[in-house]
């Protein structure tokens, strides 16, 4: 009698996921798999690996959106498969971004007509806005001192070391060189004296941040630009300035309508903002503008023919998905100003909550400020025994992520915490998260100190106080955090 | 006795979302408005004025993926909201983007060892893609030029005129000459490879093959350029190098022509960018550059992350974006593999086929693209006409479809052609109801005098004075009408 076996193998439909074969098989990790699998299994191979990413809501390094409404949500997947660069085949999609730019530069009170239409695009992000606004500062300076018939081969730009790595990457890419301005301690900001001393007649821009990653502050670009003012007038240079408000553009004007930072300013000539920081939209998104149509060059726009019309676009990024700008588009009809301006409140209104919890732990103290971007920058009181960088490992035992970041130069022995407050970030999880802050707290308290071990490293005073040895570490206040950060790079990439 | 009405316009709930004020609103269209709206309005008003663009799939002009798995679509809005520059934070989604790298660096046979790392890196698309290629490729060239006490400050490229709009915008913004090889008529690519090879000189930085032209999809013969070149490269120690534009091409060829020597195989080819969202089948917003080896990406553009405690090394222009791709271009390489790239790039291209034979059956076109290369029909009408290819396009948006109708850059500007892009959603079915709409849209047109006969004079129509000074006469307005509608249509960005 010949037995049959039931090929049940090759019947691969009748398996539950998790019965087939194809959870057993290690997925290749350097070359493409020569067969198909099912799809099923392959969004739950994938599906599970990516639950040990960290939880995007718990995130609170980010400054970048991480929930929108479900009514949104849908809005993004039905126009996920539209290419954003295809004007003609897509004009409604063309026109909304079109309406974007248009209010986001009156937001900043670009100085146009009632039916003017504003200098502006979308970008992936603010890197692509700073590098196109960038690029448009570099070549109005050149052609200036090709007209003058002076040198224009050494480009320089003047900004805070608080920059964000962007300008870096600008300045590398373009053949910039970047002349930064010195924080020291207690000033995390870009000095405006100190800069406009910096600027010469190589200089294409002074760029200022409103909303500094580091610690929130808003810089100064109302002193800045009256001082700036003053110094072209001495020279007779008319150097501009670009205000990088990735997070401060979408706060500024509904938390602090008063404050001077943008196009009334007659130095600043464009703005670049994160539609995917306080824009409220998930990651993708930005936005930079220009006062008007003199400050960015034609040379460097290509101009398209779409529905007879001119359609001119300067960008990086070619084909790109429509998803964010229409999400854009939803949140500003969606909330309007007074929408905006209740978000940015419950922001401030919870970042206050977590900062008074904080402080009433009695071990921390604060670096950031109150006005400024919604976030909390705290550093330990007395950091011989434990680090912020304990804080931040041990806190993810806990779900959230908190980073600890050095400052930059020359600022280098400070190292803070930093919580930045999102739209979703409620005021249960700011009480949370100070219990757990707290919980941390004591159980690094009984923990020894890891410095203590390290004592083979020079510089320490060891006294043999009979039985006990008593170990003074005695370090120079920039040696130890980064002896501790050997493992941390010396430019954490903030966002 | 007092009558009393029932407030039912404050009370937003109940009405329902068309019998709401709201779509009786104009909404600001240069300004955010004061206050908020129902999320379900700001839905509806969205969506309903969506309606009026064009549908992606009928999008024939794309090459961008405009469908997916419901399952794919499921990760993608899972991941929606993690940013995928915060690697600490997602290291599974990080892994992911390797692994991609990896997988496609050994499609291309790079040279690497069986458990080695690729050099590459995920981008927005291949805009973003041949920038970071060419500045590579600028800077090593800068490098070695002052090594050898040479000039630096006249880079050049040399490629055919039937680049891509990114190669323009990479020379323009980074101030790299471009060099571009002119076309012939019959000949729609840099396919004189001797003419490039020609137009090398000391400051050219590399020169760019394309594998897959936007206008035809021919694939340009990369081995004949190398061949040359490495001749050259003898002659003169220059070492000029290839990069390939295989943003359409890298994910046909291996799987469909795995026998063509287009890759690393070469040995001056050192980079290749693709497009995760053309043949990769993922939506807009992917691509990927690889490079040969560590030494062909100098040092000093990247930039060192550190996460996890290993060095994470980056180099992209942009930041902040969304995961998503990453995501579902790592599902679609598992979940298809080779065989499943294989048995849709082969359904295209009998796809293809089958569109070729229905238009070639009408007698009224010829076919200018090839049957070798991407799968895509490009004609143009035959002979002398009283219609344009123009016209054509226009009649077939009423039934739907989008046709793109593009003139060849120069020095074939007299050649205008419609171009079908055949993607994986484009079934059989749809290809003979295209065929069948073309056939009525001719017919149509047939019955239409012509545009042009209209514009001639009156005496003319009266003329009798032989059918030859008519028909001179009638092709002067016709040539003279084509230049006339090329040079409004000449920056049609071609995608």
């Amino acid at each position: 009698m010949v037995l049959s076996h039931a090929a049940s193998d090759s019947d691969v439909s009748v398996h539950s996921t998790f019965a087939s074969r194809y959870v057993r098989t290690s997925l290749p990790r350097f070359r493409m798999p020569e067969n198909s699998i099912p799809k099923e299994a392959a969004y739950q191979i994938i599906n599970d690996e990516l639950m040990l990413d960290g939880n995007p809501r718990l995130n609170l390094a980010s400054f970048v959106t991480t929930w929108m409404e479900p009514e949104c949500d849908k809005l993004i997947m039905a126009s996920i498969n539209k290419n954003y660069v295809d004007m003609d085949e897509y004009p409604v999609t063309t026109e909304l971004q079109n309406r974007c730019v248009n209010m986001i530069a009156h937001l900043f009170n670009a100085p146009l007509g009632e039916t003017e239409t504003a200098v502006g695009v979308g970008t992936v992000g603010s890197s692509e806005a700073i590098m196109l606004a960038g690029l448009a500062f570099k070549r109005k300076w050149q052609n200036k001192r090709k007209a003058e018939g002076k040198p224009f081969d050494k480009p320089n730009i003047v900004t805070g070391a608080n920059v964000q790595v962007c300008w870096e990457k600008f300045a590398r890419y373009f053949e910039v060189e970047l002349k930064e301005v010195k924080l020291r301690e207690g000033y995390y900001v870009m000095d405006p004296e100190q800069a406009v001393e910096m600027v010469d007649e190589n200089t294409i821009c002074v760029a200022a941040i409103l909303g500094s990653t580091l610690n929130g502050e808003f810089e100064d670009v109302k002193l800045l630009n009256d001082l700036l003012v003053l110094k072209n007038k001495e020279t007779g240079l008319d150097i501009p300035i670009h205000v990088d408000a990735a997070s401060g553009g979408f706060i500024a004007p509904f938390l602090y309508p008063e404050l001077e930072w943008d196009f009334r300013l007659p130095q600043v000539k464009s703005i670049n903002v994160s539609g995917h920081k306080y824009g409220l939209v998930y990651a993708g998104i930005g936005w930079v503008v220009w006062r008007n149509k003199e400050d960015l060059p034609d040379e460097l726009i290509f101009h398209i023919n779409y529905l007879g019309a001119d359609q001119p676009t300067f960008t990086l990024n070619f084909s790109k998905g429509s998803s964010q700008v229409i999400a854009q588009y939803y949140q500003l009809i969606r909330l309007g100003h007074e929408g905006y301006r209740n978000v940015m409140e419950n922001c401030r209104e919870n970042m206050i909550v977590l900062r008074e919890g904080l402080e009433k732990t009695g071990r921390f103290s604060i670096v950031s400020k109150d006005e400024g971007i919604p976030l909390v920058a705290f550093s330990l009181k007395d950091n011989s025994s434990h680090t912020e960088f304990e804080i931040s490992e041990m806190l993810r035992r806990y779900g959230w992520i908190v980073p600890a970041y050095t400052m930059p130069a020359n600022a280098e022995h400070i190292t803070v915490l930093r919580v930045v407050i999102r739209e979703d970030f409620s005021r249960t999880l700011a009480e949370r998260l100070v219990m757990d802050i707290e919980k941390v707290m004591h159980e690094l308290d009984e923990l020894p100190s890891r410095v203590i071990n390290k004592i083979s490293l020079g510089e320490v005073k060891s006294e043999d106080n009979g039985d006990n040895m008593v170990v003074t570490v005695k370090k120079s206040d920039i040696e130890k955090p980064i002896e501790i950060n050997v493992k941390k790079s010396d430019k954490p990439i903030f966002c | 006795m007092v009558l009393s009405r029932t407030t039912t316009e404050s009370n937003e709930p109940v009405s329902s979302t068309f019998g709401s004020r709201y779509a009786l609103t104009a909404l600001p269209k240069y300004e955010i408005g004061e206050s908020s709206i129902p999320k379900d309005a700001a839905y509806q008003i969205i969506k309903d004025e969506l309606m009026l663009d064009g549908n992606p799939r009928l999008n024939l002009a794309s090459f961008v993926t405009t469908w997916m798995e419901p399952e794919c679509d499921k990760l993608i809005m899972d991941s929606i909201n993690k940013n995928y520059v915060d690697m600490d934070e997602y290291p599974v989604t990080t892994e992911l983007q390797n692994r991609c790298v990896n997988m496609i660096a050994r499609l291309f046979n790079a040279p690497l060892g069986d458990t080695e790392t690729a050099m590459g890196v995920g981008t927005v698309g291949s805009s973003e893609a041949i920038m970071l290629a060419g500045l590579a490729f600028k800077r090593n060239w800068q490098n070695k030029r002052k090594a050898e006490g040479k000039t630096y400050d006249k880079p050049n490229i040399v490629t055919g005129a039937n680049v891509q709009v990114c190669w323009e915008k990479f020379a323009r913004y980074f101030e790299v000459e471009l060099k571009e090889i002119k076309l012939s008529e019959g000949y729609y690519v840099m396919d004189d490879p001797e003419k490039a090879v020609e137009m090398v000189d000391e400051n050219t930085i590399c020169v760019a093959a394309i594998l897959g032209s936007t206008l035809t999809g021919e694939f340009e013969d990369v081995k004949r350029l190398n061949d040359l070149l490495v001749k050259k490269n003898d002659a003169t120690g220059w070492n000029t190098p290839i990069h390939v534009d295989a943003a359409s091409g890298g994910f046909i060829a291996p799987f469909i022509y795995p026998e063509l020597e287009w890759d690393f195989r070469l040995p001056l080819v050192k980079s290749i960018n693709v497009s995760g969202h053309k043949y990769g089948l993922v939506y807009a917003g992917i691509g990927w550059v690889v490079w040969r080896t560590q030494h062909d990406l100098p040092d000093e553009l990247i930039f060192h992350i550190n996460y996890l405690g290993a060095d994470q090394p980056t180099f992209t222009l942009n930041f902040s974006m969304g995961s998503s791709q990453i995501i579902a271009q790592y599902y679609q390489l598992i979940r298809l593999g080779f065989e499943g790239y294989k048995n849709v790039m082969e359904n295209c291209r009998e796809n293809m086929l089958v569109l070729k034979e229905g238009i070639e059956k009408t007698e009224r076109f010829n076919i200018v693209s090839k049957d070798v290369g991407v799968p895509l029909v490009a004609f143009s009408l035959k002979g002398q006409s009283f219609h344009s290819e123009f016209e054509i396009s226009e009649m077939l948006r009423r039934f739907g479809w989008i046709v793109p109708a593009y003139t060849m850059p120069a020095d074939a500007e007299h050649i205008t052609v419609l171009r079908v892009v055949i993607r994986e959603d484009f079934s059989r079915t749809l290809a003979e109801r295209l065929v069948a709409d073309i056939l009525k849209v001719l017919h149509e047109l047939d019955t239409l005098p012509s545009k042009i006969s209209r514009k001639m004079g009156a005496e003319d129509f009266g003329n009798v004075k032989g059918k030859k000074v008519k028909r001179e006469k009638l092709m002067e307005v016709i040539v003279g009408w084509r230049k006339f509608v090329k040079d409004r249509k000449k920056m049609n960005g071609v995608c």
